[in-house]
């Protein structure tokens, strides 16, 4: 039970992990995202609009 | 995937699903098998619930906050079996609702603390701590020999025990509230078939006051089974090795 | 009679609710404290009803009030979230302080008739005070207000967040009386019983509602990626906090509860909690604040927004993992105790990419650090939080472990995280939040800013410092031998050793405390709307409350 378990988790297991990790980095780099994040990342910045009275 | 993500971005409870199973995979993975790979738990002759007066003594310990100051988990480094005993198996802790293995030593140790030192030791150690060990820096419990025990709802505490898992008997929960009487004093008529149900169990008066039935008897009584229960000239470490 | 109903404004669906379920509650509570099969259940049976019933008088209040329009940001809970976070802050601190001088002069702060004033229960209360009470009340109040912000919508809910606001402080209390009390479950920042855990898990429950609800709302394309930190957190906390919890009460009016699991299982399922309670309450939550509060106080963007999402996403993934490196050398089998370890080291990275996110975010604008000393509070922060998230990788492995576990030198790390990272980036925030929220120009005072700063960080160093000498010390003096081969201190040698120590401790964390009673006294006077006279102030940025 217990080698099952381990042999599964250091092959297959480590595997998808990197494949995981690797989904991120592609996400995370892809060109095709960087306008998105520029933009996104000027949200706290310009957040300025006036603020009503409120309950 | 690229747009998946988006997806993810976009709405805030397909983010919140997906944050819930990245994170449960760690403990999945690490609690789970616990339960069900057999070498987590030794096989050792000895462990047995705890007698309804130790148990009501554990709960003092808990409730005092004991835990924070003292551990209960011998390593298997030299200097630790040296100086407290046998390094601790999770079979000694198997009937242990909550763990009481601690984070801390400001305090020792307590493990194997049973039998270490006198009933009279600890009386004395619990009302005042430095009039024994002047540097120590323990809070005095004093308190424990005034208060009297309530054990009245002792049967649910071990009805609720039984549910989660320890195998308490019906004849244990029929007799728990008279065992701790019984506990207390050698010469009770029920001696020997409450040594059957709790074998190993310490029966005598243990705070000195034998006219009373006070928390620091339960207590005192929980001290001195610490770490007793198991027979290490029995034990084969290697065939329990993971 | 007709005319004064008209200038009530009643309640809405979310009134109604809330009241119906303080209603129940008061109920239910009633039924307990009547049957109560022990003194402490009907005690806090009793702090329920009255919890509740002020939360019923409190509708009715709001109920007869004249309505008021309802647009823009809810910024009243967030004003009662900075209430409580320096009520509670000064709180825990004080009681931390406490029971470092309970170590230093045992003779003097231990008394027979005092016996719910022992070490034992008021470390609970110090740790809980500290994280939930402080802590939670910052992140809540934060939470609420950054969310609103970037998602440029009014909070959601109606009452809800108020509900979320009293609920939450009113499961401290229970937790704190209790500690006091006797009522433990004796699981380390697990510590209160089950009724309160249920209490805890409804509040937790309508908190995640909220904030999904405020994130649903939005007139943003994108969830700003310090949301996702602090939904990470509040998904993570319900899940940790319901499996931790689960217990059997002996009754189900009493106070008592045993623990679902035994042993090992329990062992490893409290410190797969413990450890990501500070992974996650008390640093992805933080981690939240430091991706908005940074920016915005330095009028810059983050660093790399790529950078923070292979940040967020590694790092809750490893996170989860660490917890077993609390349990080296146990009895817990070896392969999870080397997972553990893995885990932990590989944590160091995702770590340090979200300190080189936060500090870089400064990069062009480090004159910054200069005249302002709340972006330098904010800045010292990620730096301290650079530097324990170096030292828990280190001390999880294994070898240096066994030498540090049960000492002085775990306390050391936890407070360079707890009153480096979360202490001072949350001061960082409660400085930015007063003037925003109250439309102030500036704080009361930037001089006493830099005293808070200086004092507080004298008070760290001395803190760490004496921990890391008192911790490897005693690791070191238990493993000794002399020359005949056998162990060569008793352990109380090692106690008597660490006295000095535990006094420089004490000193330390009393200037922390120092500390935080000027930054009250700051923002309360910046509340009030007060320039302290003379001082040399910077010409200001635009602030968010100011630009109408």
């Amino acid at each position: 039970m217990y080698e099952k378990l381990a042999s599964f988790a250091q092959t297959w297991g480590l595997l998808l992990f990197i494949l995981a990790f690797v989904l991120v980095l592609i996400y995370a780099l892809a060109p095709g995202n960087k306008k998105k994040f520029d933009e996104a990342k000027r949200i706290p910045l310009e957040d300025d609009e006036p603020e009503e009275e409120d309950r | 995937m690229l747009n998946r993500h988006e997806l993810l971005e976009k709405h805030g409870w397909l983010l919140s699903v997906a944050i819930l199973v990245v994170v449960a995979i760690g403990g999945v993975v690490e609690i789970a098998p616990l339960f069900y790979l057999e070498s987590t738990i030794e096989k050792v002759e000895g462990v047995r619930p705890y007698s309804p007066l130790e148990l009501k003594g554990r709960n003092i310990y808990i409730r005092e906050g004991c835990y924070v100051c003292h551990s209960q988990q011998v390593r298997p480094l030299r200097d630790e079996v040296e100086r407290y005993g046998h390094y601790s198996l999770a079979a000694e802790s198997m009937y242990d609702h909550p763990f009481q293995w601690g984070s801390k030593r400001t305090g020792p140790d307590l493990a194997r603390v049973g039998g270490k030192y006198s009933d009279e030791w600890h009386r004395q150690h619990m009302i005042d701590p430095r009039s024994l060990v002047p540097e120590s820096v323990m809070p005095p419990y004093k308190f424990l020999l005034e208060n009297q025990l309530d054990y009245e709802h002792i049967e649910a505490d071990l009805k609720a025990l039984r549910a989660v898992g320890v195998p308490y008997t019906d004849e244990m929960i029929e007799n728990a509230k008279s065992d701790i009487t019984t506990q207390l004093d050698p010469f009770a008529d029920d001696y020997d078939a409450f040594l059957a149900r709790y074998p190993k169990a310490q029966v005598r008066d243990f705070d000195g006051e034998p006219r009373k039935v006070t928390e620091m008897d339960a207590l005192i009584a929980y001290m001195q089974m610490l770490g007793t229960l198991v027979d290490f000239e029995t034990y084969q470490a290697e065939e329990n090795y993971r | 009679m007709a005319n004064t109903r008209v200038a009530q404004r009643g309640l809405g669906t979310d009134g109604m609710l809330i009241a119906l379920a303080l209603g129940i509650g008061v109920f239910y509570w009633l039924f307990v404290a009547a049957r109560a099969v022990d003194p402490l259940m009907s005690f806090h049976a009793y702090v329920f009803i009255i919890g509740f019933t002020a939360g019923l008088f409190g509708l009715v209040m709001y109920a007869t009030t004249p309505p008021a329009e309802e647009t823009g940001y809810q910024t009243a809970v967030v004003k009662a979230g900075v209430f409580a976070s320096t009520f509670w802050g000064i709180a825990g601190f004080l009681v931390g302080v406490i029971i470092a001088l309970q170590l230093a002069f045992p003779n003097l702060l231990y008394f027979d008739a005092l016996g719910w004033t022992n070490f034992g229960r008021l470390r609970p209360l110090h740790t809980s005070a500290v994280i939930f009470a402080f802590g939670g009340n910052v992140l809540i109040a934060t939470s609420f207000y950054v969310v609103q912000r970037t998602s440029r919508a009014r909070l959601a809910g109606g009452l809800a967040p108020w509900f979320v606001f009293w609920g939450y402080n009113l499961f401290i209390v229970v937790a704190a009386t209790g500690y006091l009390a006797g009522v433990t479950q004796s699981k380390e920042y697990a510590e209160p019983e089950w009724y309160a855990d249920l209490w805890l898990t409804i509040v937790w429950v309508v908190y995640l509602l909220v904030f999904l609800g405020t994130i649903w709302k939005r007139k943003e394309p994108h969830i700003y990626v310090a949301n996702w930190f602090y939904l990470s957190f509040i998904v993570t906390i319900a899940m940790l906090h319901i499996v931790n919890n689960l217990a059997l009460p002996v009754s189900l009016t009493g106070s008592k509860s045993y623990s679902l699991f035994a042993g090992v299982q329990d062992a490893l399922t409290q410190w797969w909690y413990g450890h990501n309670a500070v992974g996650f309450f008390l640093t992805t939550g933080f981690l939240a604040i430091m991706y908005y509060f940074i920016p915005k106080r330095a009028e810059r963007p983050v660093y790399s927004y790529r950078l923070s999402i292979v940040h967020f996403w590694s790092l809750i993934f490893i996170y989860i993992w660490a917890g077993p490196h609390h349990l080296h050398y146990t009895a817990l089998p070896e392969w999870a105790q080397t997972l553990g370890m893995t885990f932990s080291i590989m944590l160091w990275m995702p770590s340090w990419g979200g300190m080189i996110n936060g500090l870089m975010t400064l990069s062009g604008a480090w004159d910054k650090l200069r005249t302002d000393p709340v972006l330098r509070m904010l800045v010292v922060s990620v730096a301290f939080y650079g530097m324990s998230t170096f030292e828990g990788p280190v001390m999880s492995v294994r070898a240096v472990n066994s030498l540090s576990h049960y000492t002085d030198w775990t306390i050391g790390h936890v407070h360079s995280g707890a009153l480096g990272w979360v202490g001072y980036i949350s001061f960082g925030a409660l400085y930015c939040l007063v003037p925003w929220l109250w439309k102030r120009k500036d704080l009361y005072s930037r001089a006493l800013v830099e005293w808070h700063f200086w004092i507080s960080t004298l008070g760290i160093l001395l803190y760490i410092t004496s921990m890391w000498v008192s911790g490897i010390m005693q690791g070191l003096m238990w493993r000794a031998y002399n020359d005949f081969g056998f162990l060569e201190f008793s352990f109380v040698e090692t106690v008597e050793a660490m006295h000095p120590y535990y006094i420089i401790r004490a000193l330390g964390g009393s200037l922390f405390l120092i500390g935080s009673f000027i930054m009250a006294y700051n923002l309360w006077r910046t509340a009030r709307g007060d320039l302290r006279a003379g001082e040399k102030r910077p010409v200001m940025a635009p602030q968010p409350a100011l630009a109408e």
